[in-house]
């Protein structure tokens, strides 16, 4: 059975405004609703809906054959409604035709997942919801945000319930080994661990529309002849993608839909493949065995770890900013505040804080609202500041009234002591 | 008067110094025709008469060129040098080169030069064509004395004394030692040298820059006099009502981010007083080359929720961000002066000084450490902070000593310098 899995990331970040000291305290709208609007508008009509008509075609061509999945993620979901909702109908066609399975991931595709097992378990909990809502689809199988992956997380994911996941095929974990297998986690091998193809993902998505490229122009015929090529054991080819690629990385003039609406055709013509969601991967497959990954990878740069979000020291102190936050945020049942807080750890507020250059950074300035990651952090930390005070307000009375009960068990266990001590002396003299 | 900048097109305090003296000169009964590589049409010029270089025209038959040349050959070296960036201007110059605008129009016997009037990479030949500019005004027009602020200005009047035989007065608003420590770049010491050397008489803001005149440049001390800045009075404190947003009280950091102000010395005593008091926020107004290295040392200190950058502030914001202040930190490694520390306590708010500054000199309500020194300066923060006696004498005393610190004072002996070398 030799199966090939096309996974597509959906995501928009609730983007901030350029939010100065003057702001903290006297504003609490945190948000470029314009840059938002404008954005989403821009993507719905470049990509999500070109893309998403495609899809539908090619299931209503070739029926069962074809299968996808997708993950979207809550503030992509939110923004719909706010300003797109002709492009949540047509995800919701899409999931109604029964050949599109839709993941669970972190509500705010958030980075929780390396702070605290129950905020994580809270906010994919959260997202399940919105995909049963919104779907009709209580999902089975997990994908971290930006891919992010090691055996503890895995552990973790295997605890909720879900029965696989989605990661790299980064090399630094799989060494001699192939992506194109299916295996499981290392603390638990209940949760079986589709690991991404980047080479074949990566043609799609970055090189394409490459002129340098020895392979330009990639037509679906040839990368059916690639799938061919491949040892004849290999059975599982696992694209993961950015679904942007089709129409907003990969402008429509490139050819990529032209691209997408050839590319069953070849692979089911042509080689022994078939398409598989995640689900029937993890079904159908049996893994090799398990993949170690004792420290988190990613799909992201080069290095395919944590560095895009948390490899400098601005990012390692918003990052620790906002989640010192934890104790007072899980007290607090103000509903603005909540979302603020949901909102402010999307992934996408510390990947624009990266000072990495290069061939990576190229990618980053791209998708950067910021001049520099010196603005991006600034910016954020005084959204954090004012939020902090906002978060603080609320709880002044209590707090302080707390560390008084505080202070007093100190002084009632100080005295209990000193009691204990003179009574054993007491017991001496007599 | 040859000038650089005039507000509000200024990048520091060359500009406010200028434009306080012109005015004080005014009320002196002294006419002042200042010039500027470029105007912008809206100066304040009730009190002078503004020419921008670029407006005059240079008629090839009016001087000598080859002499003036001979004069300024030695600027010709192409220097890429960046002495005193405006904020904006450096945001721009490290992403894109500037392209510059330097033509000349105009017929075969007379041409006009643009200048940009800004700190850029072509800042040497501007200087030096301010200078051929400066040696026709110098002929065309009927004046008594000369007098140049700053270096960039050094070789305009000293083709304007050689061109109308008028004394020259040299003002040193800022040495190289200044801007850049013992890393000085030679060429523009060459000028500041001939400069002082040419001239009649040499104006220093302080005796802290006096000493280093006469030290480092070797110029005669009976030659230099120190006439202090002073700072515009405020006609009456409008009440500001600014929302002051953050709780707790605010200490400010206001002035280009650079290695001559000691921004990182303001971090580190910041970082100790959050250590004993977390209610403090801490701002640094400004931008600057060391902008990107603090705001990455104070990230790596774990401060960055209580430690803000506003950014460049115009105008009223300036006056904004003071009425938000609480106090107000020059921690400067080598300052001439300061003229922002007298705008700070007009504006009510108590200051740390540098003792490494001109202005320490001068100001006796203000507490003065050593630059270097952080426990000092951490524990000047937190009593002014914590101990209300100590702030309100500030507040009281240091506006009064300012209210009497005067630009009309400082034109004064200005004027007599002017009356003796006449």
């Amino acid at each position: 059975m030799h199966t090939i899995c096309f996974y597509f990331q959906v995501h928009q970040p609730f983007r901030l405004r350029k939010y100065r000291f003057f702001d903290i305290g006297n504003n609490h709208h945190y948000y470029d609703d314009y840059a938002n609007r404008t954005i989403m508008r821009k993507v719905a009509e470049r990509c999500y809906i070109p893309a998403n008509k495609v899809m539908l075609d090619l299931i209503k061509k070739y029926g069962k054959n074809f299968k996808i999945a997708y993950s979207v993620s809550g503030t992509a979901l939110e923004q719909f409604q706010l300003y797109a909702p002709h492009v949540l109908d047509s995800f919701r066609k899409l999931a109604d035709t029964g050949n599109v399975e839709f993941l669970a991931e972190t509500y705010s595709h958030s980075l929780s997942s390396l702070v605290n097992k129950d905020v994580f378990n809270a906010q994919v909990q959260q997202h399940s919801e919105a995909m049963e809502k919104y779907f009709r689809q209580k999902p089975t199988v997990f994908r971290n945000t930006e891919l992010i992956y090691s055996d503890q997380i895995g552990a973790d994911v295997a605890d909720m319930g879900f029965k696989a996941i989605l990661t790299e095929g980064a090399k630094h974990i799989l060494g001699w080994k192939s992506p194109n297998f299916l295996y499981c986690n290392a603390i638990n091998p209940k949760l079986k661990v589709l690991l991404r193809n980047y080479h074949l993902s990566d043609d799609i998505s970055f090189r394409f529309s490459n002129h340098t490229w020895n392979e330009y122009p990639l037509t679906a015929e040839k990368y059916a002849t690639w799938l061919n090529s491949l040892s004849k054991n290999e059975e599982l080819i696992n694209i993961f993608i950015d679904y942007e690629t089709f129409g907003e990385h990969q402008w429509a003039e490139t050819g990529i839909f032209d691209f997408l609406k050839a590319l069953p055709g070849k692979v089911l013509g042509q080689t022994g493949f078939v398409f598989g969601t995640p689900s029937e991967v993890a079904d159908r497959h049996q893994p090799i065995s398990a993949i170690h990954v004792p420290e988190a990878i990613s799909w992201a740069d080069e290095e395919r770890d944590l560095t895009a979000w948390k490899g400098n020291e601005l990012q390692e102190d918003a990052f620790r900013k906002i989640y010192d936050l934890l104790p007072k945020i899980s007290r607090c049942r103000d509903k603005d505040l909540i979302q603020d807080w949901k909102l402010l750890q999307t992934s996408d507020h510390f990947y624009y804080m990266c000072t990495k250059w290069f061939s990576d950074g190229a990618v980053h300035k791209y998708f950067n609202p910021y001049n520099s990651p010196y603005d991006a952090f600034i910016n954020f930390m005084n959204v954090l500041s004012d939020f902090t005070e906002r978060l603080n307000n609320r709880f002044t009375g209590e707090f302080e009234a707390e560390a008084g009960i505080g202070e007093l068990e100190k002084k009632v266990r100080f005295f209990q002591n000193e009691i204990k001590k003179i009574k054993a002396k007491q017991k001496k003299v007599i | 008067m040859f000038g650089w900048e005039f507000p509000p097109h200024i990048a520091g305090g060359l500009g406010t110094a200028c434009y306080g003296l012109t005015r004080g000169l005014s009320h002196a009964g002294v006419e002042v025709l200042f010039v500027v590589p470029k105007t912008y049409g809206d100066e304040d010029q009730s009190y002078v008469r503004l020419t921008g270089a670029g407006d005059i025209t240079v008629s090839k038959r009016n001087f000598s060129f080859d002499e003036v040349k001979k004069k300024i050959t030695f600027l010709e070296v192409g220097v890429n040098l960046l002495p005193y960036l405006s904020p904006e201007e450096f945001e721009r110059f490290t992403s894109i080169d500037i392209s510059e605008s330097i033509k000349s129009t105009g017929s075969v016997f007379s041409a006009n030069y643009q200048f940009t009037g800004g700190y850029g990479k072509n800042l040497m030949e501007e200087v030096a064509r301010y200078a051929l500019v400066a040696s026709v005004i110098a002929t065309e027009n009927d004046f008594d004395v000369i007098h140049a602020h700053d270096w960039l200005t050094y070789p305009a009047g000293i083709a304007a004394k050689t061109a109308s035989g008028k004394p020259l007065i040299v003002h040193i608003h800022a040495t190289e030692f200044d801007r850049s420590g013992e890393n000085i770049n030679t060429s523009v010491f060459d000028i500041e040298k001939q400069g002082m050397e040419v001239a009649d008489r040499v104006i220093t803001v302080s005796n802290l820059t006096r000493n280093i005149v006469i030290e480092k440049y070797g110029i005669d001390p009976e030659k230099v006099i120190t006439v202090y800045n002073a700072v515009e009075s405020v006609k009456e404190s409008k009440e500001i009502e600014i929302q002051k947003g953050v709780k707790g009280k605010i200490v400010t950091f206001l002035g280009r981010i650079t290695y001559q102000k000691g921004p990182e010395y303001f971090v580190e005593a910041a970082y100790k007083v959050l250590q004993k008091n977390d209610q403090v926020h801490f701002v640094m107004a400004g931008s600057g080359d060391m902008m990107n290295k603090i705001i990455r040392r104070v990230a790596e200190l774990g401060i960055s929720t209580r430690f803000h950058f506003a950014g460049f502030l115009k105008g009223e914001e300036v006056a904004n961000m003071f009425a938000m202040s609480d106090v107000y930190v020059m921690p400067s490694v080598s300052e001439p002066f300061g003229i922002s520390p007298l705008e700070a306590l007009r504006s009510n708010v108590p200051v740390i000084i540098s003792k490494q500054s001109g202005v320490s000199e001068i100001l006796t309500h203000a507490i003065k450490v050593d630059f270097w020194d952080i426990d000092a300066m951490a524990d000047a923060m937190y009593g002014l902070l914590n101990y209300e006696g100590l702030s309100d004498m500030f507040r009281h005393y240091g506006k009064d000593e300012v209210d009497h610190l005067k630009w009309e004072n400082a034109a004064i002996i200005v004027k007599g310098i002017y009356e003796s070398i006449i």
